[in-house]
């Protein structure tokens, strides 16, 4: 809501500047937005007369105006403007004024003319955002030779008030300058509205037919209207100093109703309507071309104003261009009605629109309002446009009007919920003020709630209005007192901080991408995922919920590929979106991505590439966390994003949690990438899943350790020999290392030599020759029969 | 027998002129060593008459103790030269950097999350999150926002269809606990939410972290107090001008917005603040006797209040970043910045 400091001034007189009012409301919870000048600094511009205008000598589309400035001096000016003539009042811009952009007037020949001074036009004066095609013209009674800027009060501030959506009340200058006045405790006083006699009896028939979401409807004809007149520079001014484009008379009056009253008005030609003026719900296949020129399909939902051939209007939201005012309307049918908020609430957003009226009418405009914004309309419409009034048609049907409100406040409660108690005087006060009629009694106050606070239903409401009016800074502080009560703590976890903390370590840095990815960097890299979709993402490139980490992380390194970074190491907590909406799951997931240098360029750095046993590192460390690494493997499997020769699937006692690999080349060279990378992707509830330590008594006795060098088939995994000699290796084995891996000279083609060391210890006693000679034997005959792999010689 | 000393002054210039360690050995051997020169000598005293062999035998052993010391001194001094030589050759610039992965770093909304989140839990707050593709439930009608409510306008929400959508806010977390446990509650939720916004001052993700107190007797003064502690905490600063002013959420009563002082310009009036002095930074309430219905909750005998908190918002102020959008780029630069 913008509205007119000056304009508020005529209801209530606060003694602050506008900068003191707009801290002030702010304060008392319409927080002001901004506060700007109407008109942009210009001095030395007087309301002048044009006394005559002829052709100028040299040029056609210029005119010699001579121009009476109230100096007693006729002063000539060479004028372009198409519109300016003999007689009018305008602005003028004296030699040596200064107009908006430090524009100095001087005296100046114009194709040989001498001209001293200019007629401006609004757009010169800033009081118009588009360049406007003519001079400004005042009304024939501005007063010559007084200054311009005074004369149309200019040294005006337009103040922005964000309210919220509790607080339809101040939807209007009235309705502001009653919460002003409540602040101030000062008397509010508006223009002084009177019914409007009728000039004739000629009426329109209304029906309503939905008096629950219309308790209230009123209608006027008025007949014999002039739409061709200007509307006031006064109106159009105030209505620019609240954001209100000016459009024709009949739209101008009910806009400077609606920012003055609050109540929303529509103006129908009444050559448009047929039979009667009817408020009904609308039928299912009924169209109606808006103000706005689009046609909608109504749903049966909507309440509409029509008439006997079908919708006009759409009721409190926009009205159908068909039966609106035009430049051959003689008589207008005035409506001002009650629509309930529950009937026009969302209905002007599922339509796409937003109005004016139905801003207001979803918030509640106050029902008693209907007929004193009325006839305000009428009297503005006689002395503007002329026309002869009817009669007020209303309906009414108290039942569905909102009825007389009362609301209880104990006095303890609002103790115990402001921490404080306030003197019995000042919460009355308080109460009365916002216009409510207050009975006291033993144990609190009882307050009748005014018709135009739709906010107000429950205690709480009238506890937060006491403690706003009395203001939440003067209310006390103090810090809550709890009983220390030890919660259960699960050391076996490994928080995600921790597991985040070892990443960074490992030389990482925290990634957050967004949760929504382009449908095609996802299919690209998971082309069989299937998460939801956004019904109205912002843009394509973020309109479906991401179902791996990996498409955020690759976008991550392409923006840092792009930004000459070509040594990426990224990670990201997050959650990832997988199936359908009745079978999503939201699942926690820890990622990583790499790319380049194994470290950083340096004078000692490994400067070679990143590979799969850098990733793979990392990503035990993360999996020692939790103290039971036997928990976890590695399987060589396939996925559509990662290199088939160089990935992983996860699991974690036996269940899959997470890939790991290099990206693949295809589909690397598909995103454009420049580089190779690798990622993995894990599950964190398997990650964060850890065990306790348990001890084992240290032995005394010797270690005996055996080293034994295989020869296995190339594709056959080095797991499947670990388990194997693990399986046949005793329960005294100690330590199983894997020191060497090897192909090349000495071992046959297709082959690789596997070098295992193995070492065991009792806890009791030295363990003999003997019986390691035979768990050797026992793992060398299992290997060779499970897995063709013999000892090398 | 008479060449004795000719012979001591031979091997010590044998021995001082020896250059290894190697070539002492040999020395040492040569006059000391069991078929030595000197031993040679002693095992000659046999054939002496036997009056003169205890001054000659006393002789032979003083010229093999003086050698031996003469040894030992030449070796050590060898040694020594030795080990200089060696630490001389093994110098190294200390001045070069170190072997190895440096570390990475955690992104600012996670320190700024773990830093409300710790202030909050050693006061015995507990962390609490949800799911954030969410219902219409959760996200707007167990808050008292009804459909239709005006105040549905107040956040562009992204939707799925007709009932799911990503939070807006992370209120259903407290929703979902406070059906869930009994009072007293203390909770923070921290995590992402959504809302279909995207220019200077918006990216549709941010985070958010809410917080929410229910017990017995809770009032608007422990919600102040709350907030001003923790918002002197936070900035460290116990002189942050903090003020509350009344706004409106429909899931508290009474609301408020909290300003503090600027951080920027100390109140002075910059362009951060809008020339205001004042910075916006969250909002705070009541807890809604209606939210209380629809999770359960006995609004008579318990009171309580919720807050929330941009995390970038505090982030930007915290560490002076002045584009929002840095955030969610991920460049490498600014990530940087945060070690």
């Amino acid at each position: 809501m913008k509205f007119s400091d000056q304009w508020l001034r005529e209801w209530v007189s606060p003694q602050q500047d506008v900068q003191g009012l707009a801290d002030q409301i702010t304060m008392a919870g319409l927080e002001v937005d901004a506060i700007e000048p109407v008109a942009a600094a210009f001095e030395g511009v007087v309301v002048a007369e044009v006394v005559s205008k002829e052709p100028h000598p040299n040029a056609d589309k210029l005119a010699l105006c001579q121009v009476e400035d109230g100096s007693g001096e006729r002063t000539q000016v060479v004028c372009g403007a198409p519109n300016v003539a003999a007689g009018q009042k305008v602005p003028f811009a004296r030699v040596g004024a200064v107009l908006p952009g430090d524009f100095k007037i001087r005296k100046a020949k114009l194709r040989g003319v001498e001209s001293r001074g200019m007629i401006c036009s609004a757009s010169e004066l800033g009081l118009a955002e588009e360049t406007s095609h003519g001079i400004l013209e005042l009304p024939l009674d501005a007063p010559v030779g007084e200054d311009f800027r005074a004369w149309l009060g200019l040294d005006d501030h337009s103040v922005e008030v964000d309210l919220t959506p509790n607080r339809g009340d101040c939807l209007s200058v009235k309705g502001l300058a009653r919460e002003v006045g409540v602040l101030n405790r000062l008397p509010v006083e508006g223009p002084r509205i009177e019914p409007v006699p009728p000039a004739h009896d000629a009426t329109f028939p209304v029906r309503v037919e939905d008096a629950e979401r219309c308790p209230r409807y009123i209608g006027r004809l008025i007949t014999g209207v002039d739409v061709s007149v200007e509307t006031p520079l006064w109106m159009v001014e105030r209505l620019r100093r609240s954001g209100v484009r000016s459009i024709d008379p009949v739209v101008d009056i009910t806009n400077y109703v609606m920012l003055e009253l609050g109540q929303p008005l529509h103006a129908f030609d009444r050559a448009n309507l047929h039979g009667a003026v009817i408020v009904r719900l609308a039928r299912e296949g009924e169209q109606l071309v808006l103000l706005d020129g689009q046609t909608i399909a109504l749903r049966d939902d909507t309440l509409v104003i029509a008439d006997e051939r079908g919708p006009l209007a759409m009721a409190g939201v926009m009205g159908g261009e068909h039966s609106g005012v035009s430049a051959a309307t003689r008589d207008i049918f005035l409506e001002s009605a009650f629509f309930t908020p529950l009937a026009v609430a969302g209905q002007a957003r599922t339509y796409g629109l937003h109005t004016d009226a139905s801003h207001r009418f979803e918030r509640g405009v106050d029902p008693q309002l209907t007929r004193e914004a009325v006839e305000r309309a009428t009297a503005l419409l006689l002395a503007i446009t002329g026309g002869e009034p009817g009669p007020l048609v209303e309906v009414d049907s108290e039942e569905h009007l909102p009825g007389a409100r009362q609301v209880r406040l104990r006095a303890a409660r609002l103790e115990q919920a402001l921490g404080k108690a306030l003197p019995t005087e000042e919460v009355a006060e308080i109460l009365e003020r916002l216009g409510m009629a207050v009975t006291a009694d033993a144990d609190g106050w009882q307050a009748d709630v005014p018709s135009w606070r739709f906010d107000i239903a429950i205690e709480e409401d009238l506890i937060e209005e006491v403690a706003r009016i009395h203001g939440y800074n003067r209310l006390p502080v103090r810090r809550p007192a709890a009983r220390l009560a030890l919660r259960p703590d699960h050391e076996a976890r490994v928080p995600l901080a921790r597991l985040r903390r070892q990443m960074v370590s490992r030389g990482y840095q925290e990634a957050v991408t967004y949760s929504f990815v382009a449908p095609e960097l996802q299919a690209a890299l998971l082309p069989d995922a299937v998460s939801p979709r956004l019904a109205n993402p912002i843009s394509s490139d973020l309109s479906v919920m991401r179902a791996s980490l990996f498409p955020g992380l690759v976008r991550a390194l392409e923006y840092n590929l792009n930004r000459q970074q070509s040594r990426v190491r990224l990670f990201e907590a997050g959650l990832v979106f997988r199936g359908e909406l009745d079978e999503l799951q939201q699942v926690p997931m820890l990622g990583a991505l790499v790319c380049g240098s194994r470290e950083p360029e340096g004078w000692a750095g490994a400067r070679e590439a990143v590979d799969f046993f850098d990733l793979k590192g990392d990503l035990e460390s993360l999996i020692a966390l939790g103290g039971e690494p036997e928990a976890w493997r590695f399987e060589p499997a396939e996925h559509p994003a990662l290199h088939p020769g160089q990935s992983a699937r996860v699991l974690h006692r036996g269940e899959p949690v997470g890939w790991i690999g290099a990206l693949h080349p295809g589909v690397r060279a598909a995103l454009g990438l420049r580089t190779d990378a690798l990622l993995f992707e894990v599950r964190q509830d398997a990650l964060t899943h850890g065990c306790l330590p348990r001890f084992t008594p240290l032995s005394r006795h010797p270690e005996v350790r055996r080293d034994l060098a295989f020869l296995l088939e190339e594709a056959q995994p080095v797991q499947a020999l670990l388990d194997c000699v693990r399986n046949q290796a005793g329960q005294w084995l100690e330590a199983l290392r894997l020191f060497d891996v090897y192909q090349g000279k000495g071992v046959p083609e297709g082959h690789k030599s596997v070098a295992l060391g193995l070492t065991w210890q009792h806890p009791s006693r030295t363990l003999n020759d003997e019986e390691i000679n035979q768990l050797v034997d026992a793992i060398v005959a299992e290997s060779r029969q499970h897995l063709g792999a013999e000892l090398r010689g | 027998m008479d060449h004795l000393p000719t012979l001591v002054t031979e091997a010590r210039s044998a021995i001082q002129a020896a250059e290894s360690i190697s070539a002492l050995e040999e020395l040492r051997v040569r006059y000391l060593g069991k078929k030595g020169e000197i031993t040679a000598l002693l095992k000659g005293l046999g054939k002496l008459p036997a009056a003169e062999r205890p001054a000659a035998g006393e002789r032979i052993n003083e010229a093999k103790q003086a050698l031996a010391e003469e040894l030992d001194v030449r070796r050590q001094t060898l040694e020594k030269a030795a080990l200089e030589a060696r630490l001389a050759a093994e110098r190294v610039d200390v001045t070069l950097p170190g072997r190895g992965q440096p570390s990475g770093g955690l992104h600012p909304v996670t320190l700024t999350l773990e830093r409300i989140e710790g202030l909050f839990t050693r006061i015995g707050y507990d962390v609490a999150v949800g799911p954030e593709i969410e219902d219409d439930y959760h996200n707007f009608e167990a808050l008292n926002i009804p459909a239709h409510h005006p105040a549905r306008g107040m956040a562009d929400t992204f939707y799925f269809d007709a009932t799911r959508l990503l939070r807006t806010h992370t209120s259903p977390v407290q929703v979902r606990t406070m059906k869930e446990q009994a009072p007293p509650i203390r909770i923070v939720c921290p995590g992402r939410v959504y809302r279909s916004d995207s220019d200077l001052t918006h990216t549709p993700m941010f985070h958010q972290v809410e917080g929410l107190l229910v017990d017995e007797d809770v009032s608007f003064a422990d919600l102040k107090g709350t907030i001003e502690d923790f918002l002197h905490a936070f900035f460290e600063r116990d002189d942050l001008s903090v003020r509350f002013r009344p706004s409106y959420f429909p899931f508290t009563e009474p609301s408020a917005e909290v300003d503090i002082q600027c951080v920027m310009c100390s109140g002075e009036g910059c362009r951060v603040c809008g020339h205001s002095g004042w910075l916006e930074v969250m909002g705070c309430g009541m807890v809604h006797p209606e939210v209380f219905r629809h999770s359960g909750i006995d609004a008579e005998r318990y009171t309580g209040f919720a807050f929330g908190m941009g995390v970038e918002r505090l982030a930007m102020l915290r560490y002076g970043v002045n584009d929002l959008r840095l955030f969610f780029d991920n460049d490498l630069r600014f990530l940087r910045q945060f070690a």
